[in-house]
């Protein structure tokens, strides 16, 4: 990629916009997250600290999901890395954009690092995009929407009537389902594509209750599509 | 140890180890030069990622949610749009789960 990274306004408002339809995609997914938090018996503060700290949902819904009083702390903090171990294989992958940002920034910016602005920021800069501002715009708004609707899914937990498999949760697994769609780059995605589900399908079956099939599919899928391209000889 | 002091304990672990997959990644990224191996992975890890992602939980799910799969897929393919698509998604799997 050539030019040097830039910062414009007008970019990070584009952003902004369009992190409408991913905030409303994953409205639902931090609602059940702000729930099932009061369902374990946190606090208010509890729900807004782990959503604005932690902030994200898989992670928090895997350590939830084992949650004892006392808390967990090993456990939930193992569940965690686990999950998110993806984000840091995901951070590198900005490296070229986030070298335009100064150090204090560039840092900040990843610790609010979610899948689905980092999808669309990586497909901006796979076709030639040089403004950071991209990923800023559809990342902080994101974080903003996220602590309204756990908030809200909290201090609703107590009223509410929505049975944990409702079809309106399905939006949050849309968001990455369409996400595929401008991720993929032609033929030499297909094996490499592949490769991660079936891993990732394996490992599942073989660990269940834990999600190191994120980033073992991963991984294998990525490491397929490399020695693929490794030319012979 | 008391119970709200565990429960604080135990977000302050989660959130430490979350910012260090975060910002650790980047971190070793941007000091220790990474192969040419590496680097032709990482281009793959993105469609990676979410497939490994997608594809187990659409397993664990409802039926009708492989449904509203293609349909987010398709509507997105033509409108390159993603709250239509999300919206296209769920309205179809919603749907298959009710008539089918």
């Amino acid at each position: 990629m050539s030019g040097t990274i830039i910062f414009t306004k007008e970019v990070f408002w584009r952003g902004v916009r369009r992190s409408a339809p991913l905030a409303a995609g994953l409205a639902p997914f931090g609602f059940v997250t702000g729930l099932i938090t009061e369902r374990h018996g946190l606090s208010l503060a509890d729900c807004a600290l782990m959503n604005g700290l932690v902030y994200a949902g898989s992670g928090e819904l895997v350590a939830l999901a084992n949650w004892m009083h006392p808390a967990p702390i090993l456990a939930a903090a193992f569940g965690a890395f686990v999950v998110n171990l993806r984000f840091a294989l995901m951070g590198p992958v900005l490296a070229p954009w986030l070298t335009g940002l100064r150090p204090i920034w560039r840092y900040l910016s990843l610790t609010i690092l979610v899948d689905h602005a980092w999808a669309i920021s990586v497909t901006d800069m796979r076709k030639g995009g040089r403004d950071v501002a991209l990923y800023v715009g559809l990342s902080v708004p994101l974080w903003f929407g996220w602590m309204a609707a756990a908030m809200a899914g909290f201090l609703s937990a107590k009223g509410l009537a929505l049975p944990p498999d409702h079809p309106l949760f399905f939006g949050a697994l849309a968001a990455f389902v369409a996400l595929l769609v401008p991720l993929w780059r032609g033929r030499a995605d297909l094996l490499p594509w592949l490769t991660a589900a079936g891993v990732a399908v394996a490992v599942a079956r073989l660990l269940p209750h834990s999600s190191w099939y994120i980033p073992a599919g991963a991984i294998c899928g990525c490491l397929t599509g490399a020695l693929m391209e490794k030319p012979r000889g | 140890m008391g119970d709200q002091l565990s429960i604080l304990l135990a977000i302050a672990a989660m959130a430490a180890v979350t910012i260090a997959c975060r910002c650790g990644g980047y971190f070793l990224f941007a000091r220790v030069e990474p192969s040419p191996l590496v680097r032709r992975a990482l281009a793959y890890l993105p469609g990676c990622i979410f497939a490994a992602y997608v594809v187990p939980a659409l397993i664990a799910g409802p039926p009708g949610n492989w449904i509203g799969a293609a349909a987010t897929m398709l509507t997105m393919w033509r409108t390159r749009n993603l709250g239509v698509s999300i919206a296209a998604g769920v309205a179809c799997g919603w749907g298959a789960r009710v008539w089918l």
